[in-house]
């Protein structure tokens, strides 16, 4: 482990005598789902691909965008692809959990780090060698759960019934929910799982229903939030319903229309940015981000594409430090990258505030979640 | 488990069960007469609930644009035969000249008409009239070309065909996805227990086009003649009965079928342009119990994994998925060792 200092010593040698690079130039990787069925995640993240930064000092910085079609497989096939053709110094992507997990290993092995944009916190925890290579822009799920299961201790609820999506999202969220409502108290009565291709939920929240407990959660992503709720409103149930992140999406307002009025769910300000205190760092750059979204592509953005555009914030953070030490395109560089995005402390961006540690790749704090309730069809700060 | 779940939960699975029942016979219809195994019927669920609730939101929807493409498409293939000469050249006549305006006719309702304040029967007839006809025309373009490549290869085409019509879905429906306001919006109270108004008018719906089926099939010659076409394809053809015709019909009762399950279903649940699949998935499960040949039995079975589905994913809804589709294995080994085994004509 020696060698390591005196190498970047010869590289920092080398950089002096020949001087800066002058026309450096980085190349990063963008892999998306911006087709099949997590298209509605992808999309807005392919989207926000031109708004990243192109030049950072006197760097320039190329993205090369794929799409992996939502299939695993194919993400492993463009990510080994991007890495032994392109030579990429970072990628960004891809934006399904499972297509993560399944890159983790390969990026590792050729030292490429990675900054996913997905939901599931198993592609940094439990931090191991390969997932040294991660970073993941988006929040923890038990940042969100925290803030949640606080409110329900707050709001007396002592039985909670979950309905949870039947795979990673859900599973991990069934988890850290487990833990914490343990810890205030609270009982969980009723433990359902739906798929995401069901055309019906009545019979997982007649389950529920029939252990009548104080409040629902429902740990789904994207539009498939939407039905167990409808369902348990159908169904008579009058307590409260409790969200998480994954329904921060305007479908689930679309959707879901009075049935949802009143859910509540943690997600980041980018939903109620007008509400927020202009105190706040995020605010400006979230707005910042929506404007050139919307002036670019003619539509709002969805939080997934904040998710890429953080991503970019930390490069352009990260780039020049790595820069000083090592010439992009070398293994070197990537090394001194990943050393750069682990060092990020309290970094201002669309969703939060990232301060990286070694074992919290992640790094939001309470700053990155506001808790929000739907009123009159529209996002609304809870207070 | 008191008495009123379990009437809630029969009343879900005999929803779900008779949209599974409709998608079971149309998938036994298709493959008796064509030997084609229609792997696309679920896309036709999905195109008409995307829709029909494109419709209601007064967005004309860029399905139209399918429709004008596929006829376009079969329009120039019947100049080219025509041109060419070849044996299987038609005339161009009526139909020719139909398939150029009733696509123009169609671009002009969708662009013209008032869609979002439309009647509701109105709104569901315009759905169906956009829809069935690429039943019919995906005959022509996909199908008939090879109709009588072996079993096998048809299956392979079902696929792709499937893939393709996926993909063409999140095209013009993009990925998000949607659902409708109800046929009838009211709740019954019968006993204590609530009925949607909504199930009722899906059950009654699928009782009245499998009626109609069943009259269509015993009463009237074209009926008689599909009946005909797939019990032996050969004699059929030699009494007359034109392939190609068989064919066409079918694919449009298919059509006919899926796009209406797909305008019951969509007030029920939110539908993606990819949830079309794994609905007629379930069908072709209710179609296996029936053999691929009974409809009665296809029907049941249809409307039994409804049930099963409804129970299992109350009792144990983490495997409700694996426990609907390992069915399938008992109804196969009966059915393989009860059947006489038939040599695959070729």
């Amino acid at each position: 482990m020696s060698f390591k200092p005196l190498q970047s010593l010869v590289v920092l040698a080398l950089a002096a005598t020949f001087g800066a690079p002058v026309l450096a130039q980085v190349k990063i990787g963008v892999v998306t789902s911006s087709t099949g069925p997590t298209a509605l995640v992808g999309i807005p993240q392919k989207n926000t691909v031109p708004l990243l930064p192109t030049k950072i000092g006197d760097i320039t910085v190329e993205y090369i965008s794929r799409d992996d079609a939502s299939d695993p497989t194919n993400s492993v096939t463009e990510v080994k692809k991007l890495i032994s053709e392109q030579n990429i110094d970072a990628l960004i992507g891809p934006s399904g959990s499972p297509n993560a997990m399944g890159v983790i290993q390969f990026v590792a092995d050729a030292g490429v780090p990675m900054l996913a944009p997905v939901g599931t916190a198993a592609v940094v925890l439990p931090m191991t060698e390969p997932k040294k290579w991660v970073f993941k822009t988006t929040q923890n799920d038990d940042i969100i759960a925290k803030a949640l299961v606080e409110q329900m201790a707050k709001a007396k609820v002592k039985t909670l019934g979950v309905i949870a999506l039947n795979d990673p999202y859900g599973e991990n969220w069934v988890k850290v929910v487990g833990e914490l409502t343990a810890r205030h108290g609270i009982k969980i009565v009723a433990t359902e799982r739906f798929l995401r291709t069901d055309t019906s939920v009545t019979a997982q929240s007649l389950k529920v229903l029939s252990a009548s407990p104080d409040a629902v959660l429902v740990a789904a992503a994207g539009g498939p939030t939407v039905l167990p709720q409808t369902t348990l409103v159908d169904q008579g149930y009058k307590g409260q319903i409790y969200q998480t992140h994954g329904a921060a999406l305007p479908d689930f307002l679309r959707l879901g229309g009075k049935k949802v009025e009143g859910t509540i769910l943690a997600a980041s300000l980018m939903l109620v940015l007008p509400e927020i205190a202009d105190s706040n760092p995020s605010k400006k750059m979230a707005m910042d981000y929506i404007a050139a979204y919307e002036k670019l592509n003619g539509s709002k953005p969805a939080t997934f594409g904040a998710n890429v555009y953080d991503a970019g914030l930390l490069l352009q953070k990260a780039i020049p430090i790595a820069a000083q030490k090592a010439k992009p395109g070398t293994k070197e560089f990537r090394a001194a990258l990943r050393d750069a995005l682990e060092q990020t402390k309290e970094l201002v961006a669309t969703q939060g505030v990232y301060s990286m540690t070694p074992a919290d790749h992640s790094g939001f704090d309470d700053r990155g979640r506001e808790l929000i309730t739907v009123k009159d069809g529209g996002w609304k700060l809870l207070k | 488990m008191n008495l009123q779940i379990a009437v809630l939960l029969g009343q879900d699975g005999i929803t779900n069960g008779a949209i599974y029942a409709l998608l079971a016979l149309s998938i036994v219809l298709v493959f008796t007469v064509t030997r084609v195994l229609l792997i696309p019927q679920g896309e036709f669920v999905a195109y008409g609930a995307l829709t029909m609730a494109a419709i209601q939101a007064g967005q004309p929807s860029a399905v139209v644009w399918l429709l004008v493409g596929l006829c376009l498409g079969s329009a120039a293939i019947d100049v080219a035969q025509h041109l060419l000469r070849s044996e299987r050249a038609v005339p161009l006549r009526w139909l020719f000249a139909g398939k150029l305006v009733y696509p123009a006719v169609m671009v002009l309702l969708m662009y013209r008409l008032p869609l979002a304040t439309l009647a509701m029967p109105l709104q569901i007839a315009f759905t169906l009239a956009l829809l069935v006809p690429l039943g019919p025309l995906l005959y022509r373009l996909v199908y008939q070309p090879i109709a009588d490549a072996p079993a096998l290869v048809l299956l392979i085409v079902s696929i792709a065909l499937h893939v393709s019509m996926v993909g063409v879905g999140l095209l013009v429906f993009g990925p998000g996805g949607a659902s409708t306001t109800p046929l009838v919006d009211a709740v019954l109270e019968i006993g204590g227990v609530r009925i949607k108004a909504q199930t009722l008018c899906v059950i009654g719906v699928a009782l009245l086009l499998i009626g109609a089926l069943y009259l269509l099939f015993g009463r009237t010659l074209y009926g008689k003649a599909l009946r005909a076409a797939a019990m032996n394809r050969m004699g059929a053809r030699l009494m007359g009965i034109s392939p190609v015709f068989a064919g066409k019909a079918t694919f449009f009762l298919a059509a006919l079928i899926g796009a209406m399950s797909g305008v019951l279903i969509a007030p029920m649940t939110t539908i993606y342009y990819d949830s079309g699949f794994i609905i007629s998935l379930k069908g072709f499960v209710g179609s296996i119990i029936g053999g691929l040949v009974s409809y009665p039995l296809a029907a049941a079975g249809a409307v039994i994994v409804g049930l099963i589905e409804a129970f299992s994913a109350f009792w144990a809804s983490t495997y409700k998925e694996i426990i609907v589709f390992t069915l399938i294995i008992p109804v196969l080994l009966w059915l393989s060792l009860t059947s006489k085994h038939v040599e695959d004509e070729e």
